[in-house]
């Protein structure tokens, strides 16, 4: 034997259970990204972005045992007029899903899609331009990405989109990859609602051209035990704008990273998300954002609720580059901790190259306001439900970033059932 | 109506005792008034009344139409008619004033087992009320007193007060930082609130606010204690020589 098959090697051990498929188009890029794997090797605890989260189970070689969880609430956005693309386990479902046709838009399966393709220049490039600092999960999702969806938008597509992600398998481990182009002055709207599976690896790229449009709303959510990895990696172009909020409720494991590159002048960008988790929860955000155009503008406002121990992260980032003038750059992360067990981590980071900027940041942690508590109570609210409000109240900061009212609506809706459903 | 009996009262934090054997009685219809120095002791009496945490009971008793109140939460004492109008209204952002009236309306008749109001009553019963307070539509739909001014403030307790219709209303300094109309409007509130089955326990300062609000008790407080109690007069006899007289007699 060896020397060096006897070192445990957790990301040749990971990299073994899987299999590259083959799809023509894109087997260069799933090549490099392999290649981009090996060299980072998989997150360990000792890495630098890793210090919060630990990435154990999101690595190792079979996805952990996630029991499905049922209750009485009706499919997300179910009243609204939207094209349903729907995945079962990480594996698209044409008999739940909708035509995949949209006027405005072209659809295509990337497990579809065999010859030579308009995505081949987009697929991997933007996760491969993403790695300021490593995300060898990204990479390994570009290697190996079993099924997604590829959207080209011409023009302002005719309703939302939604990937619906159900989970029906205990033991599911889904790699799922999307790309999404807006040509300029395209627009769509891109729902995600779902647990998806036991584990999830989902990788989205987004690619927005000038005076396009792009807005999205994901809810991720009901499984108590599921674990996810998610990224996005956008790039937008002059005057266009990239909208992006994320509901997350239950979840044993969530990583959710997001990185937004402003390229094109006076861009417009904003990342934002609520959680709300008890007990054995974990969410983390990693945002980052870089500002290489004139005058952009980005927010990102994160707002989490913990309670019985739950831990909140986040590790925000706004890189202003050299040249990037006038550049608007704002970030917010709060938690709400409704007791001593639960935790926040924050790790907020502004790194300036420019002159000319105005960047604020802030990062709190804080419990209910007892004044607050008590002056509601004293005109006969009871003290769960006015908890509840106070709640909503600090969440509303975040979820107001959600243009649409309805979309809005519907995920307080959905914070408010689960607040009902967890009250002290 | 509201019985309080011997209460006395300590701080929770440290060993200080702020009321020591207040005994009062508001008998329904009636308007009762407290006064008394800075610091003697009021607002703390209509915080325990009303439930707040911090203080401990360490004797005496207070009771509503005969139930123990000091027995129950906040929230029960206002389901059972008690209502305090507060010296320092509490600013409350991101929940819309609106939101929270109908949420403390709907939950105080559910805790009374009667039927919750529809929004639309409930729309129409604050539009008449508010606007009977001066109270636009704008400030109903803002945060609960964030950004309101202090005489907003106070017209927004009495606006929650006309809403919420209770059996025993005290009001805190509700006249002070109210500009003179703002106090008419107030006392108007009041007075059209005015029956045989409410009581009500006014702390003030000043005459000017009785002058409107005729009251049947004055009391004065000082010292954690009711020291004198007597009719309308005795709030003139303040407004004209202080507490020096009162105290120097009761010594
Ligand atoms: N939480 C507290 N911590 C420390 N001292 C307190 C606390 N609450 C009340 N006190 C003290 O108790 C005394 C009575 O206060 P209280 O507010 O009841 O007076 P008041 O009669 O309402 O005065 P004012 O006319 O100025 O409003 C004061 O000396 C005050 O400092
Ligand atoms: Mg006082």
């Amino acid at each position: 034997m060896g020397e060096a098959a006897t070192k445990p090697n957790p990301t040749e051990d990971r990299l073994a259970t899987l299999s590259m498929p083959e799809n023509g188009w894109a087997d260069a890029a799933r090549k490099a990204a392999l290649a981009r794997v090996r060299e980072m090797g998989l997150p360990g605890r000792r890495d630098e972005y890793w210090k919060f989260t630990r990435p154990d189970t999101l690595v190792q070689a079979d996805a952990p045992q996630a029991a499905l969880f049922h209750n009485e609430e009706g499919p997300l956005f179910g009243e609204m007029d939207r094209l349903k693309i729907v995945f079962v386990d990480g594996v698209f479902d044409p008999k739940q899903s909708d035509d995949l046709t949209l006027s405005g838009v072209r659809i295509d399966r990337l497990a579809d899609s065999a010859d030579i393709h308009w995505a081949s220049d987009l697929y991997g490039a933007l996760e491969a331009n993403g790695h300021y600092v490593p995300r060898p999960l990204a990479a390994l999702n570009t290697a190996y990405a079993t099924d997604g969806v590829l959207i080209h938008v011409t023009g302002k597509a005719e309703k939302p989109i939604n990937f619906i992600y159900l989970h029906e398998n205990e033991t599911s481990d889904a790699i799922l990859h999307h790309v999404v182009k807006l040509d300029p002055g395209a627009e769509l709207t891109l729902l995600e609602t779902g647990p998806a599976a036991a584990r999830f690896n989902k990788c989205m790229e987004v690619d927005v051209a000038d005076t396009a449009n792009f807005h999205h709303v994901r809810a991720q959510g009901r499984d108590h035990e599921r674990r996810a990895a998610t990224h996005i990696f956008a790039r937008l172009g002059t005057e266009s704008v990239f909208k992006t909020f994320t509901l997350t409720v239950n979840g044993r494991l969530t990583r959710n990273e997001c990185v937004v590159e402003l390229t094109g002048d006076d861009a417009v960008a904003h990342v934002a998300g609520a959680c709300v988790g008890d007990g054995d929860f974990h969410h983390d955000d990693t945002v980052f954002v870089t500002h290489d155009a004139l005058r952009c503008e980005s927010r990102q406002v994160f707002k989490k609720v913990l309670r019985n121990g739950a831990v909140g992260v986040f590790q925000g980032k706004i890189l202003v580059k050299e040249g990037a003038q006038k550049t608007d750059g704002y970030q917010i992360s709060q938690s709400l901790l409704l007791d001593d067990d639960s935790q926040f981590l924050a790790k907020p980071e502004l790194e300036i190259y420019a002159d000319d900027v105005a960047c604020s940041h802030g990062s709190t942690s804080g419990a209910i306001d007892e004044e607050a508590l008590f002056y509601l109570r004293s005109r006969g609210v009871p003290a769960n439900v006015a908890t509840d409000l106070l709640t909503l109240a600090f969440l509303a900061e975040a979820v107001e970033e959600i243009e649409n009212e309805t979309l809005r609506d519907a995920l307080v809706e959905r914070l408010q059932g689960w607040l009902e459903r967890h009250r002290g | 109506m509201l019985n309080i009996k011997n209460l006395h009262v300590q701080l929770e934090e440290e060993d200080k005792q702020i009321l020591k054997g207040v005994d009062l009685t508001v008998e329904a219809g009636k308007v009762h008034a407290i006064m008394g120095p800075n610091g003697s002791g009021k607002s703390t009496l209509s915080y325990v009344l009303s439930g707040r945490d911090g203080y401990e009971v360490t004797g005496g008793e207070a009771t509503l139409d005969g139930e123990d109140l000091l027995d129950m939460e906040p929230e029960e004492r206002a389901a059972a008619g008690l209502f305090l109008a507060f010296q320092y209204p509490v600013e409350i952002p991101g929940v819309g004033n609106m939101t929270f009236l109908r949420t403390a309306v709907n939950a105080q008749r559910k805790a009374r087992g009667e039927e919750e109001l529809s929004a639309a009553d409930f729309l129409k019963i604050i539009r008449e009320r508010a606007k009977a307070l001066k109270i636009d539509a704008d400030m109903l739909k803002r945060p609960v007193n964030v950004g309101f001014s202090g005489g907003e403030k106070k017209r927004n307790e009495i606006l929650q007060m006309a809403m919420l219709e209770p059996k025993m209303c005290i009001l805190d300094e509700t006249d002070s930082g109210l500009d003179v109309d703002a106090m008419k409007l107030v006392a108007e509130g009041v007075n059209a609130l005015r029956n045989e089955g409410r009581g009500f326990l006014v702390i003030t300062h000043y005459q000017r606010l009785l002058d409107h609000i005729k009251p049947d008790v004055v009391h004065i407080m000082a010292d954690g204690k009711i020291v004198k109690t007597g009719g309308p007069e005795l709030a003139l006899e303040v407004e004209n020589n202080g507490y020096a007289d009162i105290l120097a007699e009761v010594a």
